[in-house]
This record gives C-alpha cells, structure tokens and sequence, in this order.
C-alpha cells in the first residue's frame, strides 16, 4: 500500500533523499505490503471503535455538555533504529540533569547568575520563579520528576530540541494505549520486527515517587491529585492512577490538618506522603498562590514545607520551562556539567534583548514567535503563514512586553507516511514527545509520543489543533 | 475508600437501578394501553399521570408539559435531559460517576456501561424508540442486567462494591414500592376491595409484569391477580429478588459488611433503621397493610429508605460533593493546563 508514497521535498522518516526505504523501516514495509486495503481499513476502524468503547478520549473545552473525542490514531508507526535512540536518550538525561541542577541553584545559591551566565533579570521576571521557595530544599534535590521534551528533526534530519515540559507534561497515556492498539491489531509484526516495550512506565513513575516519600515513612501513602473530571487529560489521570494501583484525588478530598495532609476516607482522615500533581503550581493552595482556586488544599505548601508531604513535580519548575530560559539550557549543561548539548535547541532570538529583537521585528514574516509561558500551540505567531494583521498584532505585543516573546526560524519538521481519506497514504509532519522519569536513577520510555499534524501542510501537532498520535517503535536492532 | 468515591459507586449503581426501572415502568404501561378501549385524553392522563408520580418527578414534569398524553410522558421518562432521572439522564449520570471512579470497576463493566451511554445519545437510539418503543426498553433492560452479570462476575468484593449495593438495594426497593403504588387511585383508602373488575386485573398484572415478577408470582400463587395478592408478593415475598423484603435484607447486608459489624446489632443510624426496617418487613401481614391503606404505607416505606440513605451519607461520606461543583469549579478543572 506503501508503494505509491511520496516523499517530495521534506525530510522523511522512511524514505531517503533518493526514495529508497531506510533501513530501519525495511521490515514494517514489507510486513505492511501484504495488507490489503481492506484489511487495513477493518483494523483502523477497529482500533477507533475500542478507543471510544472504553473513553479513551480527550474533553473538548468549552462543551460540558460533554462532547468527548477521540484522539485520532494514525496505524503507521513511527520507527527509530537502535543507535539513533541511544543518542536521544543521553542527550535527554544530560539535558535534565542540568535543569535540575539550574534549579537547585536558582532556589539557592545561584551561582550561575552570580557567575554571569544567565543575566539575573530573566530569573526575576520570570512568570513561573518562585521566589517564596528560595532557600528551600526538595526532597532529594529533584525539581522535575516527569519530563515531556518535544523533540522535532528539520529539512537535514538533525533532532532538535522545541521545548522542555517540565510541569505537567501530559500524553503518556496515548503512548501506552496506542501500543495495545498495535499489539491487538499487528501482532505478528512486533514479533518479527523487535520493538522495545513500553509498558515498564507506570513502574517507573510509581518507584520514583516512593522515592522521593519523606524518609521517615516506612510504607507511603501516595496519591495522584487531579483537577477534575471535567480536565481534558482526566482520562490519563485515572489510567495513570490505575495503573500503579494508587488513589486519584481531587482537591475536595485532601484536607491539612497540624501541617499534615490526609484524604478523607469512609473510615475517617487517613495520612497521605506523596502527591503525584497534575494541577498547575497557582492552583495549589488557595491560601498562597490564586485565592480563588477551588482545585487546590488550603495548607498543602505549609505542610510541603515542613517535609510532611512531597510533591511531584516540584513547585517551582515552571521558570526552567519558561522559554526564555530555554534559549540558555545549552549554557546551562556547559555550565553545570562541562559538557556540550548532545540535542541541540533551535535557533532562538531573544526579544529583549535589543539586537535580537530588532532582527525579530525586521522577519516577523518569516519567524516562529512564541510566548514565554504558554504551550499547547497557544500564543503563538507562524509568520510565514500569517497575514499582515496578525503580524501586526505581534508586533505590538513584543513591542510592548519583550520579556513575554521569543522567535525562531520555521522549522520544515520532518514528515512521516500517514493514512489519508481514500485509503491513500501521504506524508504528514510529526515531532516526538519522550517521557523522563527523573528519581533514584533517570530513565527514558523507549520511543514516546509520536504527534503528527493531520492537515495537510499543516505544522501544528496539537491535539487541540487538529493534531494525532502514532505509535511510536524504538527497535533493539537498527533494522 | 476515598468518601467521593464511596458517593461516586453508590450513585452510579443507584443511577443503573433507576434507568432500568423507568423502562420497566413506561414499558408495561405502553404495552397495558393497547389493552384498553375507549381512550380520549382524560382517561390518557388518568393513566399517565401515576406513572409520572411513580418516579416522584410530577412537579418537574408539569413545569415541561401542560398535559399528561403518551407522547409527552414517554419524552419525560425516557428522553428528557432536564428530567434529571429520565432514562437517557439516569445513564449519562451513572457513566458520570464510573468515569471518576475507573479504578475501582472492571474494563468490562466501564466498556459495558459506556457502550450503554453512547447507544442512548446516538441517533440510533431514537430511531430504536421510534420502530419499536419495545425493543428500545428491551436494551436499556438488557445493559443494565448484563452490568449487574458483569458486576457479579469481575468486580472485587471491597468496600466500594458495598457501597455500590446500598445504592442499588435502596433504588430498586424504592421503585418496586412506587410501582405498586400506581394503582393506588383504584383502591379503598383503607382495606382491599373484594372483588375487582377484569380492566383492574390487567392492571395488576401489569404491576407484576413491571417488576419481571409475573412467572414467580404465577408460580407461587397462580393465575388469580388480587392487589391483596400483588402487594404481598412485591413487599414481603423472602425469595423473590425485587421484593421490597429482599432488597432491604440485602441492604442490611451490604451496611454491615460496609462496617464489619454483626447483624442484630448496629454502629450507626443506617444500620440501626435498615435493621428496624427488615423487621419491620418480617414480621407484618398484608391485612395489616391494607387496613392502614396501601398508598399510606408505601409513602412511609419511601421515606424510610430516604432516612437510611441520609443516615448512611451521615455515617462515611460526610460532605456533600455535588453542592460546591459549582460553575467556577467545572471552569477551573477545565482550564487547567495540561502540556499537551
């Protein structure tokens, strides 16, 4: 069904410059070749149909009518030959190693602003510093637990790094419910092809958090704190709490009592140590960050203070995901670790800085502009395809609040094989969303989330956006 | 157990219950019109209107609808999203509350009860209702009971199970109740009536054939349908799973395995009132009942099952979750950013 794909002009996962399969597509290819088209077509309606039989499905904003989609799920995985991986996965834990150790020494010492590295302004000013923990020690000295760094490869293959989610990076559930789907569907291929198993994950992130316990607890209670059923991801929040056989909590349930926090049970206020959040920093505790959060518990930062309970993430980790701090990771992993990034960032220019943002003004045409502190495809300015108003709209937005704006080249990202209506296949942009777990040791799930922008041309991956996933294969061999 | 989620599981059993017992009810009652002759629109709302008040909603209804016809009825019950326990409502809200405690059910019992939950919001669902009301009852009926199987066979014996019976055991007690009292227009205030006429008996009948009671009933006490008959059968029969008597002894049952306290003794309210109540159910007759008055006693009987479950909210819950989901919380919960 592959034969007819084309790959144009871009950089494509399965094809190379010369239109031949690489070598780590070879096997899928031809395993693939001897589906028909029907079969293919049952088997996509299939996987459909169980996502939405058993909700596997994300909210639609603004509809509480409750108007549940499905995420839609392309069947031609993403591969990643052996070597390749190898190379991602040092560069990520090299990469997380040394945010958490900028943070450790922002909410310290910091050296590396004393030192003249990172000019202290842009700490200060960040939206997501926060100043009331300086001086305060995390447990174990981990800031970010979990981390989702989206990963994209240009016109020349190169990965490079987008950005660093270090709060609540969300999307693990899809790279674990998309593999069954596969394995349902395709269970011959797994066999002969090789393909490294992810589901080790829910593992992984339950040891870490029973590492991170307050270290006078024998036998921690720990607990995932949601929103709310009413979250686009509540679907990951219940699945993630399922599968490492702990309590989904929702604000209501936790009460602070002598700085010490408890869930309220049919049998009375039982203790709880961790909390796994996925509630933003502001929403925490309505009696230091916003007031007006009904999401959060009264008290949960005095008793985090005192040591009585742990979070994950830290609070606070939000101004090492702020993307002015990310145009200086690389400074940081030299600074922290005397080594060179082994992923590097894309080209970025700072608007406040004056060159830069002279530049950025001058090409707002031809630049990607985003705000510092929004992710989700949201804030954004692709310039090459906006038109003149919106261009001018930034442009006024930067001018006023360069603090808030950074710019990058449009990065052509590369595109990989997608099933299109009509039983065709054609090539559809993609980036990568690894998950870190960062505890006793680092580790990376083989592969990640695979996104891939549906419509054509299209370099927006975001599920909110008309976005999809693929599953995503990280092979033990390189072919 | 988290207390939301013991409210959750008892709520989402409690909501299963109900929908399958609006079918029950509007499905017989459909089926008992095409035996009647003569219907113009008094005698229709004659006949409705009970049944509108068997699910305690008349106040609601007539905000909606000025009159009791079939077709305005029928919408109430099974469709109507602002009937908060129309068919189509009671499943949304029973899928509601296992969505935020997956965890605590099996895969087949959430894909069973969201399979359920897309059926009633599709178009298909109302073309089914359209050919054949019938058909469309027969699969709400059947998704409920195929949930009750998969409950039985795949759901872990814990504390939440038990808190999803109370709320299952206190429904159906409740309902069975409200549908023996549908006919309460045509009896005594107080005493049964000797004999009654052959449009009463259908009547009867279909009480029993509301309740699936008709083959156990027949079984036990022949053709011959008598209220005195019918009343003693839904309230006190020990064996029959629908019986007022049964549903109250499983109730007690599911309190105390809740508490692990023995039965003939209690630690709380619920307990002590579930227990009174099964007694209470033991050791009375049908006479006794019928001298008070039917409809007397089954009022009492509904407001004894609401004072056990306020009494057992009192007792594990203790705050009311649905009372601060506000606007605003529903508002937050969704802006909440996700990196995604």
């Amino acid at each position: 069904m592959l034969r007819e794909y084309k790959r144009d002009n871009f950089f494509d996962e399965m094809l190379d410059e010369s239109g031949q399969v690489r070598p780590h597509y070879q096997r899928f290819c031809s395993l693939f070749e001897s589906l028909g088209s029907d079969e293919f077509a049952e088997k996509r309606h299939s996987i459909d149909m169980a996502f939405l039989r058993q909700g596997i499905t994300f909210n639609v904003y603004g509809d509480s009518q409750g108007a549940e989609r499905i995420f839609p799920f392309d069947l031609v995985p993403r591969v990643i030959p052996a070597k390749e991986w190898e190379l991602l996965e040092r560069g990520l834990i090299q990469r997380i190693t040394a945010l958490n150790l900028f943070l450790r020494d922002v909410y310290h010492e910091q050296k590396i602003v004393k030192d003249g590295v990172i000019p202290a302004f842009y700490i200060l000013s960040g939206k997501h510093f926060r100043r009331e923990f300086v001086g305060f020690n995390v447990p174990k000295d981990i800031y970010i637990h979990v981390c989702g760094t989206d990963l994209i490869r240009g016109s020349d293959g190169a990965y490079m790094v987008l950005e660093d989610n270090a709060r609540c990076p969300s999307g693990v559930s899809y790279v674990l419910e998309n593999r069954r789907a596969m394995k349902r569907s395709f269970p011959d291929m797994f066999e002969r092809i090789g393909v490294r198993p992810v589901d080790q994950y829910p593992q992984e992130l339950l040891k870490m958090l029973q590492y991170i316990a307050p270290a006078d607890v024998p036998n921690p209670t720990i607990v995932l704190l949601t929103p709310g059923a009413y979250n686009s991801a509540y679907f990951e929040h219940t699945y993630l709490a399922r599968q490492m056989g702990i309590e989904i909590v929702e604000g209501r349930d936790l009460v602070v009592t002598d700085s010490r926090v408890f869930m309220r049970t049919t049998k009375g206020l039982q203790p709880v140590h961790v909390i796994y959040r996925r509630i933003d920093d502001d929403f925490l505790d309505p009696t230091v960050f916003r007031r007006d959060s009904m999401l959060g518990v009264p008290g949960l930062v005095h008793a985090y203070r005192a040591g009585h309970v742990s979070l994950a993430n830290s609070i606070g980790t939000g101004i090492a995901d702020d993307k002015v701090m990310y145009y200086f990771v690389p400074r940081m992993i030299k600074y922290y670790l005397q080594q060179e990034p082994i992923i590097p960032n894309v080209p970025t220019y700072l608007a406040s800085e004056e060159a830069d943002r002279k530049y950025i003004l001058e090409n707002l045409a031809s630049l990607v502009v985003k705000a510092a502190n929004e992710s989700g495809g949201y804030g954004m300015l692709m310039g090459p395809k906006a038109g003149a108003e919106e261009i001018e709209v930034f442009r006024q937005r930067i001018q006023a609040d360069p603090r808030n704006y950074i710019a990058q080249p449009m990065i052509c990202l590369s595109r990989h094989p997608t099933h299109v209506e009509g039983e065709a296949f054609e090539g559809r942009h993609i980036d990568l969303r690894p998950y870190i777990i960062c505890g006793e040791k680092t580790t990376v799930a083989p592969g990640g989330l695979t996104r891939v922008a549906l419509r054509p041309g299209s370099l927006v991956v975001n599920s909110s956006q008309g976005g999809g996933s693929k599953d995503t294969w990280v092979l033990y061999g390189d072919e | 157990m988290l207390s939301r989620v013991a409210n959750c599981l008892y709520w989402m059993s409690r909501y299963i219950e109900r929908a399958e017992n609006v079918a029950r009810i509007v499905d017989v009652n459909l089926q008992l019109l095409l035996d009647l002759r003569n219907l113009d629109d008094e005698r229709l709302a004659e006949h409705w209107m009970p049944i509108v008040q068997s699910t305690g909603d008349e106040e609601a209804f007539l905000k909606l609808h000025k009159k009791a016809t079939g077709q305005a009825v029928t919408e109430f019950l099974v469709f109507q999203p602002d009937n908060a326990n129309s068919i189509v409502s009671s499943i949304c809200q029973a899928r509601e509350n296992a969505r935020m405690v997956r965890d605590q059910i099996s895969i087949e019992f959430w894909e069973e009860l969201n399979r359920a939950y897309l059926f009633v919001r599709s178009p298909e669902a109302r073309k089914v209702w359209r050919q054949s009301p019938s058909e469309f009852f027969q699969q709400i009926k059947s998704a409920s009971l195929h949930l009750l199987g998969i409950g039985y066979a795949t759901i872990l014996r814990n504390e939440g199970w038990w808190f999803s019976q109370v709320g299952k055991y206190l429904e159906r007690a409740d309902k069975t109740s409200r549908i023996l009292d549908v006919r309460y227009q045509d009896l005594p205030e107080r005493g049964a009536p000797e004999s009654i006429s052959q449009t009463e008996s259908l009547g009867w009948s279909a009480i029993l054939r509301s309740c699936s009671a008709w083959d156990a009933f027949k079984s036990i006490r022949g053709a011959e349908v008598h209220p005195r008959f019918v009343a003693e059968f839904l309230l006190f029969n020990e064996d029959f799973p629908r019986s007022a008597r049964f549903c109250v002894s499983e109730l007690n049952t599911a309190l105390r395995h809740i508490s692990g306290v023995a039965s003939g003794r209690f630690c709380n309210e619920a307990e002590k009132l579930a227990g009174r109540l099964e007694a209470e159910l033991q050791f009375s007759t049908v006479e006794e009942i019928f001298e008070q008055g039917l409809h007397n006693y089954l009022d009492q009987f509904q407001r004894k099952l609401n004072a056990i479950g306020e009494a057992a909210f009192n007792a594990y819950i203790f705050q009311d979750f649905d009372a601060e989901s506000g606007e605003l919380l529903i508002q937050q919960e969704e802006q909440q950013q996700q990196q995604a």
